[in-house]
């Protein structure tokens, strides 16, 4: 490798790793100190109106799956239950209520306190899991309510009565949260601080969706399910921030030169795949060599959508008209991330051509409905009108009891087989 | 469209035993008779899932508003489109559409779990006809709340009319007066449980109600006028049963043979089942815009369930509340295999019942289980073991 090429490629999953490290640490001395700070969650973190008022931010979704990597869950899981919570419910909050009971102690440090909780109604599981630290804490909760798509095709576009409704709800909101994030701050909003974390949003969000669009390119630049799940981290935790914006736009260009020097994955590249719903945890590196073992690739995924709240879209907020934008993109974007869930299957089609994508393989997990109830007949649908190679394989998220390696495996191998023969008739 | 089941005319002259009978196995029919029988005389139906939904949209245009709860059906045709990991009434409620004992021009869902909302996505890819979620406020403390929930009740009636044509605002408060009517009804039924259980078995109750989502407003209105006097007349002595309230059944709900179960060491004083129907705990306005008046009562004139986030209303507080009005000794803490919000909501529940030291029995169902020995068995014990702590004491 030259030295151009040592400079640029993998930084972005090495700086990805190092804010990684610094937020946890930030969040660990928060709780040393006995700080309280906002919980938020990534389908609508409202991280715009957080970090404007310089918000040390704590995504409960993010601390319980690093638990899951960490081989750590499984010990949490049977303590939620121990207390009292159903092996079916979802892992995340099981991990998160458990940590709480150990005093937030947690593999990469210390989770502070929640002083309030943020979410919106994009997962309903949000909303029972925040009830949990309103009833254990005794903090503000506020849900923040996004009207989604009522059918598929028909979501209200700008200019339109509906949309006009809609935002006008959203907007509300946004004045109220102001209002509460004013009272447990302290502090009074400021709306030049505002622009500024508007306009390192739009800088990450801009170059984000670029980043994606370059997976089309053959090698793809990066994988979808592993690279992708440290870019997530990043553009969930740093939203608002200079180093969140700056992050994406190196991203961007370490993206772009491997394009250009058509450098790809770490692995081999014959298959080029779609990942459709919440990685494997558990077994997060394990089940991607299903995968790579027979040169398979995961150049997208709806993860890459819904988990980041919609910011792939790129929306570009108005600066000169910062509320009424943020609830504009707030709408757009939490709603695309709810239909990347519910209405996948059309934008997965989409996707087919411009990114030669050759199987969709579909996860659904016991942890998350909101991800999973739709995924077969999703498939079912994406087989019939498309005639692309699928498979669905069934695990969790969190809980290693219900995830079977050999299993597993002995799927995909009979996927790849498919496609393999598949791709020999096609010559 | 005004219109008369022919089929619950056939309870006039019965007894009020064979008029329960006849509820029973209305309710238990996956072949929906009173609904084959509207669509024979040409009426058309709007399917709607769990929990809440403003039936008077519907009725008010001359549809029969459905209310789409599962029920007994093998579940084949539904298998491949989900996954492992799901309550049974998503999985039930779409295979009685796929067999075509359920047919309908509308098919509405709700936000209520994230199951509710896939299928309406599920439903949309299946059928020809208009499926899609009315987006109930999750933020039902928001100034801004109540005119968002009036703009998307008007958006639903839209849809209705694109169906059935104009809804006028003198049709709409009409059929406000007549659901007002029938939610009445529906309290004195209550006030019957809590007051006199010994006079209405809990499984009579329960068809009753659950009756209210399957028939037309008119039909149910004039079967309960005779039924509810005649209960209230009958002559039976109170038995030596403890109160208790059942909490959990707020979408789907258990087999008449739980209920059954259950009766037979208490006395089911209160309940969540079929909460939907009976949200709405008092008349709403007929005065001033009829579709504002829905808002407003859906916001403020509501019960609770685990599935509608108010900081108005603590679940811990709202079932202790429901526990103390009845009067009851205990609860059955109880929840529907695979239902997120409901097993969640479970822990609540018996923590609040814990701190304030109310026995509770936990459990999980389904409704197409079939056995109910060991339930009956556990019950007997945790009804036994409070008689006797109490005779100690």
């Amino acid at each position: 490798m030259n030295q151009a090429n040592q400079d640029i490629v993998g930084r972005g999953n090495k700086e990805g790793g190092a804010l990684f490290r610094n937020w946890f640490g930030e969040l660990t001395e928060q709780a040393e100190q006995n700080n309280r700070v906002p919980y938020v969650f990534v389908m609508g973190s409202m991280n715009e109106i957080l970090k404007s008022f310089d918000f040390p931010v704590v995504f409960p979704e993010v601390n319980s799956l690093q638990t899951a990597i960490r081989k750590d869950s499984a010990n949490l899981l049977n303590q939620a239950e121990d207390y009292g919570y159903s092996p079916d419910i979802c892992g995340y909050v099981k991990a998160d209520l458990a940590m709480q009971l150990n005093g937030g102690k947690h593999p990469m440090g210390t989770i502070p306190k929640p002083s309030m909780a943020v979410f919106t109604n994009a997962c309903n599981t949000y909303i029972k899991w925040a009830e949990i630290w309103e009833r254990l804490y005794g903090i503000p909760i506020f849900t923040f309510d996004v009207p989604g798509t009522r059918a598929d095709g028909t979501a209200s576009q700008p200019g339109s009565e509906e949309f006009k409704a809609e935002q006008k709800y959203v907007k509300g909101q946004i004045k109220e949260l102001i209002e509460l994030c004013e009272k447990v701050s302290g502090q009074k909003f400021d709306i030049d601080k505002f622009k500024e974390v508007l306009g390192y949003t739009n800088r990450m969000m801009d170059a984000w969706k670029k980043v994606m669009e370059l997976n089309a390119s053959m090698p793809a630049v990066f994988n979808a399910l592993t690279d992708g799940t440290v870019f997530l981290g990043v553009a969930n935790g740093f939203r608002g921030t200079k180093e969140g914006a700056e992050y994406f736009e190196n991203l961007l260009e370490e993206m772009m030169y491997k394009a250009a020097h058509h450098i790809g994955t770490l692995t081999e590249e014959e298959f080029r795949l779609i990942f459709i719903g919440v990685p494997c945890y558990p077994i997060f590196r394990k089940f991607n060599e299903f995968f790579t073992d027979w040169k398979g690739v995961f150049v997208h995924s709806t993860y890459l959508w819904f988990a980041s709240g919609g910011s792939n879209l790129g929306v570009q907020y108005d600066l000169d008209n910062p509320i009424d934008s943020l609830a504009e993109g707030i709408l757009i974007g939490v709603r695309d991330a709810m239909d990347s869930m519910f209405h996948q299957n059309n934008t997965v089609a989409k996707l087919l051509d411009p990114y030669s994508i050759d199987g969709v393989v579909f996860h659904p997990i016991k942890s998350c409905r909101t991800t999973s109830t739709g995924q077969a007949d999703s498939r079912n649908w994406l087989s019939k009108n498309t005639g692309i190679p699928t498979l669905i394989m069934e695990s969790d998220m969190m809980d290693e009891r219900v995830v079977t390696p050999a299993m597993m495996k002995n799927r995909a191998d009979a996927f790849f087989e498919g496609l393999i023969t598949r791709k020999q008739n096609l010559k | 469209m005004t219109f008369r089941s022919k089929i619950l005319e056939s309870w006039k002259g019965k007894s009020l035993h064979d008029v329960f009978e006849l509820c029973r196995e209305l309710v238990e029919d996956p072949n929906y008779p009173t609904v084959k029988e509207w669509r024979e005389q040409g009426g058309k139906v709007l399917g709607h899932f769990q929990v809440y939904f403003p039936e008077e949209l519907a009725h008010a245009a001359g549809m029969l508003p459905l209310r789409v709860c599962g029920g007994q059906a093998d579940g084949i045709e539904a298998e491949s489109k989900f996954g492992s990991y799901l309550c049974s009434i998503i999985k039930t409620s779409l295979d009685l559409a796929l067999t075509g004992k359920m047919d309908l021009e509308l098919f509405v869902t709700h936000p209520i779990c994230d199951a509710a909302r896939n299928l309406g996505a599920i439903w949309g890819r299946n059928f020809p006809y208009k499926a899609q979620i009315l987006y109930l406020p999750q933020n039902a403390n928001s100034k801004y709340t109540h005119e968002y929930l009036t703009f998307e009740y008007n958006r639903l009636k839209k849809d209705i009319e694109g169906v059935m044509g104009p809804i006028s605002d003198d049709s709409l408060k009409a059929s406000l007066e007549l659901f007002n009517k029938s939610r009445a009804l529906m309290r004195e039924l209550y006030d019957i449980k809590r007051e006199t259980p010994w006079l209405i078995k809990a499984e009579d109750a329960y068809v009753l109600t659950k009756l209210a989502g399957m028939v037309t407003k008119e039909d149910y209105i004039e079967l309960m006028s005779w039924v509810l006097p005649q209960v209230k007349e009958r002559n039976l002595k109170k038995q030596d049963k403890m109160r208790v309230v059942f909490e959990g059944g707020f979408c789907e709900s258990p087999p008449v043979e739980l209920i059954q179960t259950i009766e037979r060491s208490c006395y089911l004083v209160d309940d969540d089942l079929f909460i939907g129907l009976r949200y709405i705990l008092s008349d709403i306005s007929t005065e001033g815009d009829p579709v504002e008046s829905l808002a407003t009562a859906y916001l403020d004139q509501s019960s609770y369930s685990p599935v509608q986030h108010d900081n108005n209303k603590e679940k811990g507080d709202m079932l202790l509340a429901r526990v103390k009005n009845a009067d009851a000794e205990a609860v059955i803490v109880s929840a529907a295999k695979m239902c997120e919000p409901g097993l969640e909501e479970q822990v609540t529940y018996i923590k609040m019942l814990e701190k304030e030291g109310i026995d509770s029995f936990v459990n999980e169902f389904e409704e197409n289980q079939t056995s109910f020995d060991q339930i009956g068995t556990q019950l007997e014990t945790f009804v036994e073991n409070i008689l006797f702590s109490e005779e100690v004491a």
